[in-house]
């Protein structure tokens, strides 16, 4: 009986020793909310909320000085995970920052294209190949469909096609109740 | 080592764990919908269990030896639970990015009765201690497969015609029982 007791408890007492030390030698700073704000950003670097690219506007979510709902890419479902982040309400998007649209890449008009690279400079991830008079191809895996490159090109030989849903592209769907305003 | 191979082997598809000891069948259907998830839990599996089956057998050989047998459950318990707290604390500093993979399923290891059901079968089996250490880790990689290959069906099925009220959860469960069935088919392939 006494044995018994006096096992449990050393094997007790060492264990919460050992997770207390280690608690205290593996102690990790807490990480900063810019880097959990950009995680759920989708990283289009399209600049419809106004900021250059996703980090800065999740920096200036950080800041207080931007609202969560100023990203048609990230959709109803970008929003509800930065409120729930941020521990405030969610909202509808604000329109005046464009409209949700379904995911699309960008295909270039190879008949069409006149080579003059503008499109290129344009793609904030480099997802566009070509050269001065050659003809440009959008790597269709690297796009992001941040619509960019249309306004760029003189000849108007950018189609935004919407990605087909199939074995590969298929995302479990979560319930959604739409969003309205307060 | 020809011993090591053949607990492996029995571990990891003769007595698989999931579908023939039938241990651990929460995480193997709350976990399985998607395939990303399956494998992060399939690895923080493997990782603990192996662990755990080492540590309690130095537990149960050191400290209980065959007068305090009566506590092995608890005792087991115990530890299984340290360790995978030590684990995740020890993943978070040293490896960030491991610990974003599979951290929340970390915590959900204590109460997969697969890690405790290898300890208390090690001990049943009188398995030394690098034996308890190859069973834990061929029982958590039968795991794993079973896990991850599961996965991968449940996310084709949800693509699939399935009459409607066979849907979700119910084809599920139909699927794991055929899963179950072909793997008796190895039984009496190794002991």
């Amino acid at each position: 009986m006494i044995n018994a007791l006096v096992v449990m408890g050393g094997l007790s007492l060492f264990l919460g020793l050992v997770l207390g030390f280690a608690a205290v030698r593996f102690k990790v700073e807490a990480s900063p909310l810019v880097d959990k704000i950009d995680a759920i950003l989708p990283q289009t670097q399209c600049g419809q909320c106004g900021y250059p690219g996703c980090r800065p506007y999740a920096e200036a979510i950080a800041r207080g000085e931007a609202d969560i709902n100023q990203c048609p890419p990230g959709g109803e479902e970008g929003v509800r995970k930065l409120a729930e982040l941020l521990g405030v309400e969610p909202k509808p998007l604000n329109a005046a920052h464009g409209v949700a649209k379904p995911k699309s890449v960008a295909v270039i008009d190879e008949k069409l294209c006149i080579g003059c690279t503008l499109c290129i400079q344009a793609c904030p991830v480099d997802a566009i190949v070509g050269a001065a008079k050659q003809m440009h191809t959008v790597i269709a895996s690297e796009c992001t469909g941040c619509e960019l490159c249309v306004p760029a090109c003189p000849v108007d030989c950018i189609r935004m096609v919407p990605v087909q849903e199939d074995i590969t592209t298929w995302k479990w769907k979560y319930p959604v109740i739409p969003l309205k305003a307060a | 080592m020809e011993t090591y191979l053949l607990i492996l082997v029995s571990t990891v598809f003769v007595n698989n764990i999931v579908l023939v000891k039938i241990l651990g069948l929460c995480p193997f259907m709350g976990v399985s919908k998607k395939l990303e998830p399956a494998i992060g839990m399939g690895l923080a599996t493997t990782f603990v269990l192996t662990l755990a089956s080492g540590a309690s057998y130095l537990i149960n050989e050191y400290l209980l030896g065959s007068e305090l047998f009566y506590l092995r459950t608890l005792s087991f318990i115990v530890v299984i639970a340290a360790v995978v707290q030590f684990t995740e604390m020890f993943l978070h500093k040293m490896f960030p990015l491991l610990y974003q993979v599979l951290g929340i399923y970390l915590p959900l290891i204590t109460t997969n009765c697969a890690v405790l059901g290898i300890p208390l079968l090690n001990v049943q089996a009188r398995h030394d201690f690098v034996e308890s250490l190859f069973f834990g880790l061929g029982g958590a990689l039968g795991f794993s497969m079973i896990l991850i290959v599961f996965a991968a069906m449940r996310e084709r099925l949800e693509g699939a015609d399935v009459p409607a009220p066979f849907r979700g959860t119910a084809i599920a469960m139909v699927t794991a029982g055929f899963m179950s069935l072909a793997f008796m088919g190895f039984s009496g392939l190794v002991k």
